[in-house]
């Protein structure tokens, strides 16, 4: 399909749509709302891939993906500093003719995002095999400041002091922040000249207030939105479309919405480039065209198979270190799909059938990431659609639909794993997390590492004497110690954010949101099911410290039997509860950056492994060195009580002391979900159900047998699409590296009895 | 969330910790398992698609009567390592599922051990289950059937009713007890119209020969109540218990059934009407 010959014009683009405020304002979701059409039936409608369809995803998998897998990197720009408009176009074979659009001129080929930091990308490149241009290290290095650059020129000694020691790691200081979802279905319903027309608009709104920071920023931060803007506009012409009018037909909406989507990457290596809440948008076009006659079932799934064939391949240069830390070179292009609408609708279209189908059609494979936001009042036919399509896949995780819609309305969408956020309205500052497990043990050591033996933190008595350790005591110094923890942790991000803005501004992403935004920082803790246990150990057993030459304690002896975390018993659980609202309560007590509102995550990515190396043992038994459980599951083999009661433990943690999502990774053995096919898809609707309606915010959904995975573990070429769910996320698993197969295969497998 | 675990309203306070436990139950006497208000309690799962239909919470009662030469479970054989339990607390977490039960469509399950080896217990935990309205399952050999009351039978929506071999030489050679009493409890089951599915455990070398199958299979198909028959695949899941437990296991050697042993197996028991699942 090649660009429409005459220009079109807004009444065609928006024949047959109903009227509302959306034509007054920028306002996707009202549009949305008027005209979608919920769809309340089954499956059986769908297509398979056309013949272009598997051309295109074999040439891909022969000619592209098979080479990256054997040498991690296939290519590497060196000379071109990545931009929206900096890549001449190009395509897969000659059958990509769909939905178009690369990140540079070659599949998986990757370019450089120095803004973040040269040292990262030079690490990254040499890594690949490659060398640095030295006229790109020069730019980097001499006349442009990155962001890192500005971030250790004003960090504190504490924050190093805490960063050397780990108990904070992962800070986005030299790489992309991501977490921030531009609107990206904007460019397809207004077109750009509208959306430049209205940022230009806004730029001025202030115009006669007097000179303030605030004020020049945000003047200038709209001039460079305006900038990507029109860049935008030239990517669209350099692959033959006009972007500056709404689009026409579904086939122009979903190419003019990831033309949007691929600027962003071409642009920013934010951890997470998240794609939106798209299904239902897309299916006005789809179902126009339908009743319209000038699109059949196939020729939809076939636009949308070539959406996700795209989606699947976004790229960036990461380092190694990088890769222990959001293990499987994930991007989380997650789109999020289903729920409800505040009137009571399901939001639930032929396109989110569709959605799925693409798991079928190209066969499971970890991106993008599709989010389910699940109401167990959703249609029957839809739920048993995405209950098959996990057991098939180990592809797709779920979202409390009711957390997240009475929180942020029913536009929101997920970015990354579990950060739920109004699309265009709102964006984050990530924080990656701190260890709140390895704070326990400096609560105890009065600061001194349990690793190294170093005083980190001044100022804090330890817990003297060989008798057991007493609760009130444990609990006083732990709630002390977070104090300092947190304050240097939130210091960190605030610095981290004031800068990324300054040297690495999203402009592109932040074009396509309102020009007054809401931000929110996403802070994060790990290792909460180990303090858990831990708290409760020393609560209802008898734990004795042992301590080295030196004093310092170095291990627990734990007699008798307590509570453990994820077993549905209320006297560990409350413990976790109470561990997420101490810490919330000390972030909430900051000044933040930009006004933003205060939230964290129980979520660990794959963190959970480097969080573990760098951590002593506990009084739960906790093994140092070991890998933590990630997000807020229970300790790996703890929860012995099934995955109901698993999942009703965690669902106690209150919501609003983790407003940006309590993560729970759960894996079950397909016997244990029922004897056949049908059998297992209704008991997973039935868990999924029971297990929200009991407040939990989200499930990722492996049905996996521990065999496979250890098979794959040893013959990784027979399993080059084995799709596992980790923390948010889903990887290829042959792509983690051993010691992040092995923490996957210790997590706990629910076998039923 | 309980009052002890509130924060403090002032930065500055001393910080909460959670105050002493709940008061702490006295501990059962004698009378309190006679009479049901308290009982022997190996372990308690929410199991899905095991112990009957939906997601169920299982109350695993200790103790049991039998000696079945493949049990998985033999650390419930006996009482003394059991958990005492008073039966209130566990009918307020059958209350605190009992949403989630119409969800799964599942409901609570006793299994063992046998749970019939504690009628009082098991009887008053199915009451009040089944006066919640919740889906109440019973998982027996059927030998300490007639220990079940009226009264128990009215409250019991499903029993799974392990029938374990086909005539009293084997059933002996299996279990070191007698096929009678089950027959007798399947038979007034059977007369009072309740559902059962029967379990059959499939053991190469022990219960596999076809004349047993045939036999299990005549007596299934005689009982008109009979919705299902599950056929299991013996496996070796148990066997480290077994060590665990230092009690001399027969069956060390014993390959687990196959997928075409199960198959046969299942095809004899549909060849006389009844249902087995895929």
């Amino acid at each position: 399909m090649i660009a429409t010959e005459t220009k079109p014009t807004v009444q065609s683009a928006y024949r047959g749509f109903k009227d509302g405020v959306w034509r007054e304002s920028i306002d996707v979701r009202d549009f949305i709302q008027q005209n979608y059409t919920p769809y309340e039936g089954t499956a059986e409608f769908l297509s398979g891939p056309t013949a272009k369809t598997l051309s295109v995803w074999n040439t891909l998998e022969k000619d592209y993906l098979s080479v990256e897998r054997k040498q991690r990197v296939y290519d590497v720009d060196t000379h071109t500093p990545a931009d929206i408009d900096a890549f001449k176009p190009g395509y897969i074979n000659t059958d990509d003719n769909v939905i178009v659009g690369l990140q540079t001129d070659v599949p998986l080929k990757r370019a450089m995002m120095p803004n973040g930091g040269w040292r990262m990308v030079e690490t990254a490149l040499n890594e690949a095999g490659k060398e640095a241009d030295p006229e790109v290290r020069k730019i980097f290095t001499r006349y442009r400041k990155t962001h890192n650059d500005g971030v250790f020129d004003i960090y504190t000694p504490r924050i190093r002091a805490a960063r050397s020691s780990h108990i904070i790691t992962g800070l986005p200081d030299a790489y992309g922040r991501g977490r921030i979802i531009g609107d990206y279905r904007r460019v397809a319903l207004y077109g750009i000249d509208h959306l430049i027309a209205e940022k230009k608009r806004d730029k001025d709104r202030y115009i006669d207030q007097p000179f303030s920071e605030h004020w020049a920023r945000y003047r200038e931060e709209i001039s460079e939105q305006i900038k990507a803007l029109k860049k935008l506009l030239t990517l669209g012409h350099s692959y033959g479309f006009d972007l500056s009018q709404p689009a026409e037909t579904a086939h122009e909406a979903v190419q003019w919405t990831y033309l949007a989507y691929l600027a962003s990457v071409k642009s920013q290596d934010g951890a997470a480039m998240s794609f939106g809440r798209l299904s239902a948008f897309f299916d006005i076009y789809f179902e126009r065209d339908l009743n319209e006659g000038t699109l059949t079932e196939e020729g939809a799934q076939e636009i949308i198979d070539a959406l996700v064939t795209k989606l699947r391949i976004v790229r960036f240069l990461r380092t190694e270190a990088y890769d222990q830390i959001f293990s499987g070179d994930p991007y989380w292009a997650t789109w999020s799909d289903a729920g409800f609408g505040d009137d009571g609708r399901p939001m639930v279209t032929r396109t989110s059938f569709r959605l799925l189908q693409t798991l079928r059609n190209l066969g499971p494979a970890p991106e993008p990431n599709i989010t389910i936001f699940w109401n167990k009042n959703l249609p029957l036919g839809y739920r048993e659609f995405c209950a098959a399509i996990s057991i098939e896949t180990s592809a797709i995780q779920y979202e409390s639909d009711e957390h997240i819609r009475s929180h942020w309305g029913d536009d929101a969408a997920i970015a990354c794993c579990v950060s739920p956020m109004k699309v265009g309205k709102q964006m984050q500052l990530f924080g990656a997390r701190v260890n709140a497990a390895k704070s326990l043990l400096y609560a105890i050591n009065g600061g001194r590492d349990e690793v190294s033996g170093k005083q980190i933190v001044p100022g804090y008595e330890p817990i003297k004497g060989d008798g057991p350790l007493e609760f009130e005591e444990v609990w006083q110094k732990y709630d002390d110690m977070l104090t300092w923890v947190v304050g240097t942790y939130v210091e960190a991000l605030n610095i981290i954010h004031y800068c990324h803005d300054r040297y690495a501004y999203e402009a592109v992403e932040m074009a396509l949101h309102d020009s007054e935004i809401t931000r929110t920082m996403g802070c994060g803790i790990a290792g909460l099911s180990i303090v858990a246990d831990s708290l409760s150990a020393i609560r209802y057993a008898r734990v004795t410290p042992i301590r080295d030459e030196t004093g310092l304690v170095v291990d627990y002896k734990t007699e008798g039997s307590y509570p453990v975390y994820g077993n549905d018993d209320d006297r560990a659980d409350e413990l976790a509860k109470l561990v997420v609202k101490t810490v919330m309560d000390k972030i909430r007590a900051i000044k933040l950056y930009r006004d933003a509102i205060p939230t964290q995550s129980i979520l660990t990515i794959t963190s959970n492994v480097v969080y573990g190396k760098a951590t002593g043992a506990f009084p739960s038994g906790h093994e140092a060195g070991t890998p933590f459980s990630p997000g807020a599951n229970p300790e790996n083999g703890r929860d012995t009580h099934g995955m109901l009661a698993s999942m009703f433990s965690v669902g106690k943690i209150s919501y609003d002391d983790a407003l940006d999502g309590i993560s729970l990774t759960n894996t079950i053995t397909p016997q244990a979900l029922g004897q056949n096919k049908q059998e297992r898809v209704s008991n997973l609707v039935g868990i999924l159900d029971a297990g929200m309606q009991e407040g939990l915010y989200h499930a990722n959904i492996n049905v996996l047998n521990k065999e496979t995975l250890e098979d794959a573990v040893d013959h990784p070429e027979q399993y080059p699409n084995l799709t596992v769910r980790v923390s948010g996320y889903a990887v290829n698993f042959v792509k983690l590296t051993r010691e992040q197969q092995l923490d996957v295969i210790s997590r706990t497998f629910h076998k039923g009895a | 969330m309980t009052a002890c675990l509130q924060p403090a309203d002032e930065s500055n306070a001393v910080p909460p910790v959670p105050a002493s436990l709940p008061p702490r139950q006295a501990e059962p006497e004698p009378r309190d398992f006679r009479e049901g208000r308290a009982g022997f309690l190996h372990s308690w799962d929410m199991v899905t698609a095991v112990n009957g239909p939906g997601t169920r919470l299982t109350y695993f009662l200790a103790g049991c009567p039998l000696r079945c030469q493949y049990c998985h479970n033999p650390d419930t054989f006996c009482q003394d390592q059991a958990e005492q339990v008073w039966t209130e607390d566990l009918i307020r977490r059958v209350r605190r599922y009992r949403s989630s039960f119409l969800l799964t469509g599942g409901g609570l399950t006793l299994s063992g051990g046998e749970p019939l080896l504690q009628p009082a217990f098991a009887g008053r935990l199915l009451h009040s289950a089944h006066e919640m309205g919740v889906h109440t399952c019973l998982d027996t050999s059927g030998f300490l059937g007639a220990l079940a009351d009226d009264q128990m039978l009215e409250d019991i929506d499903l029993v799974l009713l392990d029938l374990k071999a086909g005539d009293e030489a084997l059933y002996h050679q299996v279990t070191t007890q007698t096929l009678a009493p089950t027959l007798a409890f399947g038979q007034r089951l059977a007369d009072q119209h309740k559902p059962v599915w029967i379990r059959f455990v499939l053991v190469p070398g022990l219960t596999d020969r076809p004349d047993n199958i045939r036999a299990v299979a005549l007596r299934a198909a005689s009982w008109p109540n009979v919705e299902r028959v599950d056929v299991l695949p013996f496996h070796q899941m148990g066997r480290h218990k077994w060590e665990t437990l230092d009690i001399p296991y027969q069956l060390a050697d014993t390959p687990e059934a196959t997928r075409e042993q199960v198959e046969q197996a299942v095809a004899v028991f549909r060849s006389l009407g009844l249902n087995c699942p895929d």
